[in-house]
């Protein structure tokens, strides 16, 4: 079990109000990510959980019963950091053991753990290595490692991958990901990267300030987010915002419009504008467009085999029914 | 960009340090040499270097005179006893200092450095008196007991040195992992710092076998360490320059020896923290 409830949680550091009253819950066996600019707080909402820091007011529960107060050991969570923090001077074996000795568990028991991990992180080679001779991804896996053995009631990571070269990045989220869906326990990830959130996520929190900007699924958030901090902030790349007559003729202060909502025409487009700077992927092209009544350029996605180049005019018109609309708080109009 | 060193440059730089480290060593050099001289060759003036009788009866003479099996005890005793009992004191004080500081922790450090800078004479008598009141005079405990308060401030800011160095994570991941502060500190803080208290260790062993303040003044024979069986060679009753030589070669040989084998660590010791 691992249920998940902050209540009113606020947290200070000095006169500074890092987290101001916050309420969530996170479901039993739920993915759950906490995203948002650096400095927005995620980290140290998670480390309010795990119990490495204080909560100035509020209640932490976990499974119903208060942890608030509760030493970290105590709570039943497991935790794996950004810097994989494996203890340089054990083996991968004792780093994975610590906990369960912390624990006083029996040596087979231990052994049968330690063996059943390290299979299923593909470490079993590498038992009676120290830290420091491992790759960055086996690093990781071992500190995930330590986490497993535990049985914890849920796991926190605290940006896990950020460490780690990209394409390792893309299999390790897929590893964590698998694990999830076979362990079915609760975890709980913070990024500040939305690919990440989006991929893995079955709830994501965007975060602000301490502020909890909207809850929702992935594609929730993609579809209708709340405002435009969330409209910008989840989606890659990110969405257009215009303000201006362009908005005020769909009744909102403020539209978005996603690059991928925007279909390159022949003529009479909504829009007109030269090519800027392209990026290929192959797949797809994004074109990033100049428009002369607007300050910053649009990004547009195209085909990857559209044949437009640096100073072309381009013609673009919007999906009409993919336009969010805010208002002049940047709330969305419904 | 590699800089250009002329072999002029090098033999220059190298008769310098060479002098300077001959310069260094020469004390105990001439202290070595004279030992081994009669007490008429070590006074003789023009000083002779090399071409003497060679002699031991000076070794044999200090021998004789002087218990020096039981000086050697003592100072054993003393200078182990005391970096213990420190470090035990030492490593909590650190590891709250660094790990959990608060808004005067940097007070409370230089604090505890500013009382090294108090002539050890201003506290002689209270020290005394508190002393003779416990009847600890002549004691060993009380020598462990002065020594280690004497060296503690530099015991605790070379360990908050150390600490620091370890990464917070790696604590905060053994206590999601279950560990108390007890564990924390026995499993994983101090083997991570171990190169660092194994240099705190041996150089507070050197401050205290070398302490000779305290250790001359409180004890008269029980207690007395080899500072005190060095001193009572500049007896009044006149110089022995040869046997006080052979006194202190006897005296400092351990702690030179013992210097000598743990160099490398001594030098980490001293300069850690100063390049990642």
């Amino acid at each position: 079990m691992g249920r998940i409830t902050l209540d009113k949680v606020q947290k200070k550091f000095g006169e500074v109000e890092v987290i101001p009253p916050l309420d969530l819950t996170i479901e039993d066996g739920e993915f759950v990510v906490f995203v948002g600019p650096s400095g927005c707080g995620k980290s140290t909402l998670l480390r309010l959980i795990a119990g490495l820091e204080d909560v100035t007011n509020g209640e932490i529960r976990i499974d119903g019963s208060p942890a608030t107060n509760l030493p970290p050991a105590k709570r039943g969570l497991a935790m794996v950091f950004q810097s994989y923090a494996l203890y340089p001077h054990m083996s991968v074996r004792k780093n994975i053991a610590f906990p369960m000795k912390m624990a006083g568990m029996d040596q087979a028991e231990q052994d049968r753990r330690i063996a059943k991990a390290a299979e299923a992180l593909n470490l079993t080679d590498y038992l009676d290595r120290r830290p420091g001779q491992l790759s960055g991804g086996q690093r990781q896996r071992v500190a995930i490692g330590r986490a497993i053995v535990r049985e914890p009631a849920a796991f926190l990571f605290d940006e896990p991958l950020s460490n780690l070269d990209a394409a390792l990045r893309v299999g390790m989220r897929m590893e964590i990901s698998e694990l999830h869906a076979k362990l079915q326990t609760t975890m709980v990830y913070v990024t500040h990267d939305q690919v990440e959130a989006m991929t893995m996520a079955d709830k994501i929190v965007v975060l602000r300030a301490g502020h909890i900007e909207q809850v929702g699924s992935p594609l929730e958030l993609y579809h209708s987010p709340r405002n435009t901090f969330v409209a910008s902030f989840i989606g890659s790349p990110k969405m257009n915002l215009l303000t201006g007559d362009i908005a005020r003729s769909h009744d909102a202060t403020t539209i978005g419009i996603r690059p991928e909502h925007l279909d390159v025409v022949e003529s009479e487009g909504t829009f007109v504008g030269r090519v800027g700077v392209s990026e290929h992927l192959g797949s797809d092209t994004f074109f990033h467009v100049h428009i002369p009544q607007m300050e910053e350029p649009m990004t547009v996605r195209a085909g990857g085999e559209v044949g437009l180049r640096h100073g072309d005019t381009i013609h673009l018109h919007p999906q009409a029914d993919k336009i969010h609309r805010f208002d002049d708080r940047g709330l969305r109009v419904a | 960009m590699a800089r250009a060193i002329t072999t002029q440059k090098k033999i220059m730089w190298t008769v310098l340090s060479w002098g300077i480290g001959l310069l260094i060593f020469f004390p105990i050099m001439w202290t070595f040499l004279t030992s081994f001289k009669t007490e008429a060759a070590a006074i003789s003036d023009p000083p002779v270097w090399f071409f003497f009788d060679w002699t031991l009866e000076n070794y044999s003479a200090v021998l004789e005179r002087s218990n020096y099996p039981l000086a050697l005890m003592n100072s054993i005793v003393i200078a182990l006893g005391s970096t213990l009992l420190g470090i035990i004191i030492a490593v909590p004080a650190a590891w709250a200092m660094a790990f959990v500081p608060g808004k005067r922790t940097k007070d409370v450090l230089l604090w505890m450095l500013s009382t090294k800078m108090l002539p050890a004479v201003g506290v002689l008598y209270p020290l005394v008196l508190i002393a003779k009141y416990f009847g600890v005079m002549d004691s060993r405990i009380l020598l462990v007991v002065i020594l280690m308060l004497i060296n503690l401030p530099i015991i605790v800011w070379m360990l908050y040195t150390y600490f620091r160095e370890i990464p917070g994570e790696i604590l905060e991941a053994a206590r999601m992992d279950g560990a108390n502060l007890k564990n924390e500190i026995i499993y994983v803080l101090t083997p991570m710092a171990l190169p660092g208290i194994a240099s705190t260790i041996l150089l507070n062993i050197i401050l205290a076998w070398n302490e000779a303040f305290w250790t001359i003044i409180l004890t008269t024979v029980n207690a007395a360490p080899l500072t005190k069986f060095i001193a009572s060679f500049s007896a009044p009753e006149g110089l022995f320059y040869a046997k006080l030589s052979a006194a202190s070669i006897m005296a400092i040989a351990p702690i030179l020896i013992m210097g000598w084998f743990s160099q490398k660590q001594l030098v980490r010791g001293l300069t850690f923290g100063a390049v990642k």
